[in-house]
């Protein structure tokens, strides 16, 4: 018998509280932007045990728009990150506060 | 208890499944523990791979390949050139919060967040009608049944991917690209820069 379901599950939620774990407490942007990569993937992870759970392949093809979705994010979020460095130098997500009212 | 679990789990399974879900549990500790970014960068390596071993043993072999090659080659390797790009910056503002406690706050929450979700599950972890796909049982080879679905249940969605992809490419070259050579900023006023930039 394989590892059960369950465990998968478990991990993947300490995954994804590690992961905001991350995003609430790093003020480097780009360690946030991972800490937002290790949610998605715990994410992955989730499905890809449902879809071995339930029998169904459908989470597994869920999983690949995850992954599309996510390389596209990436690709845009970075390009913003470079053009915030550009104008303030500093990767401090607390300097960003120009949107404040 | 362990033990009493074990011997209904195949040796190599459980064993593989313990050393990859180290590995994932330890990698994401180095992301958000390291103080370089490099390194952050290395350890989310390491989770990523350790992922796609957890897919491979669950019989998600496309995917796991996938994951090695879009995740740990090409988002990582993005991930590393704009921090070598940006300089690492590795003194980190770590004194007091702009938002006053905000770290006990983090704390607090993820604490709920992952206790509720326990809490919510209470051990029956899935629910609903079993698929008629069988994943494992079917002749079919993993590849072959996502490719099945994929070009025949979700080819919408497949199609508007690609018009994802290209909107994020013209997005990423549009923000990244500097402003006009031609003007410049000394005679231009801040707010029209600004503009020419965002454009």
């Amino acid at each position: 018998m394989t590892v059960p379901g369950s465990w998968y599950l478990v991990l993947s939620a300490l995954l994804f509280s590690l992961g905001a774990l991350g995003f609430f407490t790093r003020r480097n942007v780009l360690i946030m932007f991972m800490s937002m990569e290790l949610m998605l993937n715990a994410v992955n992870l989730t499905f890809v045990t449902f879809s071995r759970m339930l029998g169904d392949i459908g989470g597994q093809t869920l999983v690949f728009f995850v992954l599309v979705v996510a390389a596209a994010e990436v690709v845009v979020g970075l390009g913003i990150i470079v053009a915030i460095f550009r104008r303030r130098s500093s990767a401090t997500a607390d300097d960003l506060s120009i949107f404040r009212g | 208890m362990i033990d009493l679990l074990a011997t209904q789990i195949a040796l190599p399974d459980l064993i593989t499944f313990l050393i990859a879900g180290c590995a994932v549990i330890l990698g994401a500790l180095g992301v958000i523990l390291m103080r370089n970014p490099v390194h952050s960068a290395l350890s989310m390596v390491m989770t990523l791979f350790a992922i796609a071993v957890l897919f491979i043993e669950q019989d998600a072999q496309f995917l796991a390949a996938v994951q090695v090659i879009v995740y740990a080659g090409a988002i990582v390797v993005l991930f590393l050139f704009v921090i070598m790009l940006l300089g690492v910056d590795k003194k980190e503002y770590l004194g007091k919060d702009q938002l006053r406690g905000q770290r006990p706050l983090a704390f607090l929450s993820v604490l709920v967040i992952f206790v509720e979700i326990m809490a919510l599950s209470r051990g029956n972890w899935v629910s609903g009608a079993k698929g008629t796909v069988l994943s494992t049982s079917s002749p079919l080879s993993n590849v072959e049944q996502l490719a099945r679905s994929i070009f025949t249940t979700y080819l919408l969605p497949f199609e508007a991917t690609s018009v994802l992809l290209i909107i994020a490419v013209v997005g990423a070259v549009v923000l990244v690209r500097r402003s006009d050579v031609k003007s410049s900023p000394a005679e231009e006023p801040e707010e029209l820069q600004t503009e020419s930039e965002m454009k």
